[in-house]
């Protein structure tokens, strides 16, 4: 009955850890560039939540000073992951671009066939 | 002048941030060079003067847009960080000049104002993430940096750069994840980012939360190691190094993983070290086994590589298996010996990529079996080649004997005596290899394949001897280098608990 209790008051970090989990699996297990880049999207995007989840407080507003409202939510962690978006952005776009240019190069996007399947690496 | 002075923290990132934008703007690659080349001979002075000013008179803090400490972002300048920014200044200043004939030969025209553009916002990371004193910010840098150095590689003359470019993208990505992780886990349990404040409340943590720091010190340390290509998790390295433009590879084993190892350093030291016993944990009996593994594993293979890049590039995993065995051990000859051979590495690794990357200009190929008698050709850049290769090894005479020697004291402080026999054993299978490599160059009789080759342009030659000289020149007079380190070193074993 407590494990039970513990797993629905933290739930929403079972969720993160199963998505981060899950990602990291995609990008070691699938041959796949664009999916490995899938599971690298995945496994980033868990950090976001890790940090968000923390920051919001139920009826918190944003800290705005009215004497109507007292309870914030901290808005410093939702800056800190809007950069961490772009970061993951621009890494996103340079290996979808690293990918179109190995499809070129090697006429295939699974890893796979690149380092076996009878292409000269 | 004067006014400048206060604002040198900022202006180490600034300045070659600017430069970027112009040398992409500026689209044609002699200018690009130019600009690139006045950025880069500029930084070692802004950061010599940081380093005079903090042996002076201690720390500098810097408020990023006046907001003080520990609200806004804090640029802390002591003598470690003041230091590695020397270091990764000074070396990118002397090998810039070699960049210009080589990348002309290796990159199409369309491409090098690019290729200025990817060099300068790397070298902006790397020195943001030296000079901040902010968890996140550093993240940030280390991206900026990460980021521009997959495209450098990538543009390696080998399809193979592409696949190598894009493994470090997928492994350097999962590191800088990790490192946020910890630094989120930090910022749970003290509210703060600036790493001074973090230590400083974690100090005064209650009880029963230390669990929530050993997660962080544990992602933190996964993360960074990463980055820095600790055995076993240098899977990225060899064919990054091995497939990018030659130049690239120097500067990159100059520069990139010496900046992941002060990270590493700064956390375990500055932040971890503050609050609490992290040596009580495994971490430094896991940092010296891993270390010895790479120092032999990483050898072995080396000796056994018939692309001398790639058997560099082993050796670069070895080498930094002697800066985390320094770090591991964490008394004051270990970490002195760690800090002074991240400079001595980065000398030596720097005038042997120059040199192979002198090689390919002129001969187009690094493969071993094709060089015999290349150093009857090209007799100054393997001179250079030579006195590099006797520092990597640690010959006395040379700078990379004065980091062996202060490891080699700090196992004897340790008392792990077994590690100074294993430090030897390892400079011995160093010696393997790079004799191979020595016997070909110097002692076969000339291939016809490579009658041609010569010396190349003044241009390249100058910053490799200046490079080959420095390994000279720090092992006999270490009152830059071990004195400097030392310093460093005393403020952070003072730190600890």
């Amino acid at each position: 009955m407590a494990a039970l209790s513990t797993f629905v008051e933290h739930y929403n970090y079972v969720i993160t850890v199963f998505l981060m989990v899950t990602g990291l699996y995609i990008v070691v297990a699938r041959s796949n560039m664009v999916k490995k880049l899938v599971g690298l999207g995945i496994f980033q995007t868990s950090v976001y939540l890790l940090f968000l989840e923390p920051a919001k407080i139920v009826g918190g507003t944003a800290p705005i000073l009215e004497p109507d409202f007292t309870m914030y939510s901290n808005p410093l962690p939702h800056v800190l992951i809007l950069t961490a978006i772009v970061v993951g952005v621009a890494t996103l776009a340079l290996g979808l671009a690293l990918v179109v240019r190995i499809n070129e190069a090697y006429g295939t996007t699974e890893e796979d066939e690149i380092f076996g399947g009878g292409h000269d690496l | 002048m004067n006014a400048a002075l206060p604002h040198l923290p900022a202006l180490q990132v600034v300045i070659p941030l600017l430069g970027a934008v112009l040398a992409a703007f500026l689209r044609r690659g002699a200018f690009a060079f130019a600009v690139a080349l006045v950025v880069t001979w500029i930084l070692p002075f802004v950061s010599a003067i940081l380093l005079w000013q903090v042996l002076a008179s201690g720390p500098i803090s810097y408020a990023i847009g006046g907001w003080a400490p520990p609200w806004g972002i804090e640029y802390r300048v002591d003598v470690l960080n003041a230091f590695v920014l020397l270091l990764i200044s000074g070396v990118g200043a002397v090998i810039m000049p070699f960049a210009r004939r080589s990348i002309d030969f290796e990159l199409p025209e369309s491409k090098e104002a690019w290729f200025y553009c990817m060099y300068l916002l790397c070298l902006a990371g790397l020195l943001g993430v030296t000079v901040t004193g902010d968890a996140f910010n550093a993240f940030v840098f280390l991206e900026v940096s990460s980021l521009a150095t997959y495209a450098l590689i990538a543009l390696g003359p080998d399809r193979r750069a592409l696949v190598g470019a894009f493994q470090y993208l997928l492994l350097g990505t999962i590191g800088a994840t990790l490192y946020v992780i910890g630094v989120g886990f930090l910022y749970l349990l003290t509210g703060s980012l600036n790493l001074v404040d973090i230590a400083a409340r974690l100090a005064d943590l209650p009880d029963g939360q230390w669990k929530t720091v050993m997660v962080s010190l544990a992602f933190v340390t996964v993360g960074v190691s990463l980055k820095l290509a600790l055995f076993p998790l240098h899977a990225w390295l060899p064919n990054a190094y091995a497939y990018a433009p030659s130049w690239v590879t120097a500067f990159l084993a100059a520069t990139a993983t010496k900046v992941a190892i002060y990270l590493l350093v700064r956390f375990y030291f500055s932040v971890y070290g503050v609050a609490f016993d992290w040596r009580a944990l495994p971490v430094g009996e896991a940092f010296i086994v891993l270390s010895v593994a790479a120092m032999f594993i990483a050898s072995a293979i080396a000796v056994f590589e018939p692309d001398l890049k790639r058997m560099l590039a082993y050796s670069s995993l070895a080498q930094i298996g002697y800066i985390t065995l320094g770090i591991g051990l964490a008394n004051q000859a270990g970490l002195t010996g760690g800090l002074v051979h991240i400079v001595n590495h980065a000398l030596m690794k720097g005038a042997l990529f120059l040199a192979l990357g002198a090689i390919f200009f002129r001969v187009g190929t690094v493969q071993l079996a094709d060089l015999a008698g290349i150093g009857r050709k090209m007799p100054l850049t393997m001179v250079a080649f030579s006195i590099a290769a006797f520092g990597l090894v640690g010959t006395p005479g040379t700078s990379g004997f004065i980091s062996k020697w202060y490891l080699a004291v700090a196992a004897l402080d340790a008392g792990r005596w077994p590690l100074v026999f294993l430090i030897l054993a390892s400079s011995l299978i160093t010696l393997i290899y790079i004799g191979r490599v020595l016997e070909v160059a110097w002692f076969r009789p000339p291939t016809p394949a490579i009658a041609h080759a010569a010396d190349p342009p003044l241009s390249m030659l100058l910053p490799l001897l200046v490079l080959a000289a420095a390994t000279i020149y720090f092992g006999f007079d270490t009152r830059l280098t071990a004195y400097v380190a030392g310093t460093a070193a005393q403020t952070l074993i003072w730190g600890l608990r």
